[in-house]
């Protein structure tokens, strides 16, 4: 017979390394994993913007975002918020325990295109993973000359929502990033960063874009009003760069339900421009 | 390419005879209707019938399959990691598979089985599958094959192919898994010119008896946001009760679920076919429910079926022409009057 196929349904079995409760409300977390075969990490070669499959025995899976940086070695890190069977459960594992993940799935950001241009990244809530691991990955020495001015802007409902705190006021630190953080609103009276909504704040800091490339990820609703912000500053729907989610089971575009007309958002996306999705029927 | 003649007597005793080198499946009557049956000495074959109720799209892609296993065992050093589970791919032989259910295993393909991923069940089987057809000498009123690419003496996707002469079968090889199944078939003699003639005419009046005309020439051309948007969705969805029947019976709908079951401490990772009518089926984990509503689901599976599958892949629509999902809707949804719909929108006269 013919060699064995390789099956993409396959998970690597992984080890939980470390467990961080991200937000006050307890409800993302981030978890870091091991390879339990050295030789696993190296198959499991993602780039920024990707997400797999996160498997557990007798649960299921579900797909979520990579927040580690391929530049971060020896282990990948994914922030799950707990909303259903298998994140639930995955909330109530521990240090240790042994599950699968399963990819990397999906394209990534335009890193080509991105190159030699403003790098305007716009986040909310907890939509911030792989933005985060884009923002490692673009500060990385290796790569932060391929890219000019990097800018931030990031919110949370409240200071306690917001995630990798230690890592934002890092980033706030360092000149070659302009970080602008900020809440919807607090009444903590050392909060030294913005308060007001994304959109808001996107106007007010977005001033130019001249050579650069949005990629906005955040709840529906944030998307719906940034976006004409973005729009107004001179950003044309080719540069407005978005991830999408759908409900997946499968993740390499054979089970059926994640599409968007004839477009796969597990397979052909999940990164779409804003210019593809205005050609594609608006049901997601 | 070998043409043998059988009687139809001596071409079941032939299948019986190959039960050595093949899994043979075969038509059998089953109450008021036709299913595929592995042959066994219980079940005789009866290869006279329209078409099978079900296609047999499960003898490739089974309704319920293990995909893998495991143990939640903590005191197994394999506790949780979850493994292959064993496959047999014995050869498989489909013997008086319709022409229009052969096509559409080629129709589904490119789903399983395209140059990013393979999906490794499926095609495996496929592979390890030989398709004897069995042409259509009197086709159903609701058949349109001839409209989406197939006929009813069809070679796409056969390996081989059967003619019912009355009270002999003339059989056909197509290719050459096709032919080393006829190497191996006992008995039968060389065909003879006045049979080959005969399957010819028979060909040619089953064509003549197709009075389904649908047009399908324009969808290619088609905007797929002005289709998505056209005015005729609620009225075609208006009837409909979201059953399914017409996904679970349609030899080309492929979807699919994935879920875990466990009992004690053993656990499976099970593939289950899905379908579009459910909503369910896009349920994120939110409460947000991209198709929530029935117009929405039903839209899906026309427009996956006439033109996202055509867009996507350039090879024609996703659907072979049985005829199933129209013999069997409750609520008389016809396939062939949406596409006439979406094949005749304009834009701009809305």
């Amino acid at each position: 017979m013919e060699r064995p196929l390789k099956n993409p349904y396959l998970p690597y079995p992984v080890r939980i390394d470390k467990i961080v409760t991200e937000t006050e409300d307890r409800n993302l977390k981030t978890f870091r994993f091991v390879f339990q075969k050295p030789e696993d990490e190296n198959k499991f070669s993602y780039i920024p913007g990707q997400f797999a499959e996160l498997s557990i025995a007798g649960k299921g899976e579900s797909p979520i975002g990579i927040a580690s940086s391929p530049t971060e070695k020896g282990h990948v890190t994914f922030t799950v918020n707990k909303v259903g069977l298998v994140t639930t459960h995955l909330h109530n594992m521990k240090e240790g325990d042994v599950m699968g993940i399963r990819g990397p799935l999906g394209n990534w950001y335009p890193w080509k295109e991105m190159e030699g241009k403003n790098i305007v990244i716009i986040g909310g809530g907890f939509a911030f993973t792989t933005l985060r691991s884009s923002i490692v990955y673009m500060l990385h020495p290796d790569n932060r000359d391929k890219f000019k001015d990097i800018s931030v802007v990031y919110g949370a409902r409240n200071p306690g929502m917001l995630l990798y705190k230690d890592e934002l006021a890092e980033w706030e630190q360092r000149d070659d990033i302009n970080m602008h953080i900020t809440v919807d609103g607090t009444d903590d009276p050392d909060w030294k960063y913005n308060t007001g909504f994304v959109p808001t704040i996107t106007e007010q800091k977005i001033t130019n874009a001249d050579n650069a490339i949005a990629i906005v990820c955040g709840p529906p609703i944030m998307i719906k009003f940034t976006q004409p912000v973005l729009e107004k500053v001179g950003f044309s729907p080719e540069r407005i760069i978005l991830s999408l989610e759908m409900r997946m089971k499968c993740g390499i575009g054979m089970c059926g339900r994640c599409n968007i007309g004839h477009k796969f958002v597990c397979k052909d996306g999940p990164v779409f421009s804003l210019a593809q999705l205005k050609n594609m029927p608006p049901e997601y | 390419m070998t043409k043998k003649i059988y009687t139809k007597k001596e071409w079941i005793k032939t299948l019986a005879g190959l039960k050595s080198s093949y899994n043979i499946f075969v038509p059998v009557r089953d109450g008021d209707f036709h299913t595929f049956e592995a042959m066994d000495d219980k079940k005789n074959p009866d290869f006279n019938f329209k078409n099978t109720r079900l296609s047999p799209k499960s003898l490739i892609y089974p309704q319920s399959e293990r995909l893998f296993e495991y143990t939640l065992n903590e005191n197994d050093p394999d506790a949780n990691i979850i493994k292959q589970s064993k496959k047999d791919y014995f050869p498989q032989a489909i013997v008086g598979i319709r022409p229009c259910d052969a096509h559409a295993f080629q129709i589904v393909r490119p789903n399983f089985d395209n140059p990013e991923y393979q999906d490794p069940w499926w095609v495996q089987r496929y592979n390890s599958t030989t398709f004897v057809g069995l042409g259509c000498n009197n086709p159903d009123s609701t058949c349109f094959c001839t409209s989406v690419g197939g006929g009813p003496f069809s070679e796409k996707g056969l390996d081989a192919l059967l003619y019912d002469l009355g009270d002999k079968f003339l059989v056909k090889a197509l290719t050459d898994k096709g032919e080393t199944f006829l190497n191996q078939a006992k008995g039968g003699k060389e065909a003879d010119e006045a049979a080959l003639k005969a399957s010819e005419g028979l060909a040619a009046s089953a064509l003549d008896k197709i009075r389904n005309k649908v047009s399908t020439d324009k969808l290619k051309d088609k905007v797929q946001t002005e289709l998505f948007d056209a005015p005729f969705w609620d009225e075609v969805a208006f009837a409909c009760i979201n059953c399914g029947t017409c996904t679970y019976l349609c030899p080309t709908c492929w979807c699919f679920d994935i879920q875990d079951e466990v009992f004690k401490k053993q656990g499976d990772r099970i593939r289950n076919w899905d379908s579009c009518m459910f909503p369910l089926f896009t349920l994120h984990g939110s409460g947000h429910n991209p198709r929530a509503r029935k117009v929405q689901r039903v839209r899906q599976r026309f427009m996956h079926k006439l033109k996202y599958y055509v867009d996507r892949y350039n090879n024609g629509v996703q659907c072979s022409g049985c005829g199933r999902c129209i013999r069997n809707c409750p609520v008389n949804i016809d396939i062939r009057q949406v596409c006439e719909l979406m094949n005749g929108f304009s834009h701009k006269n809305q």
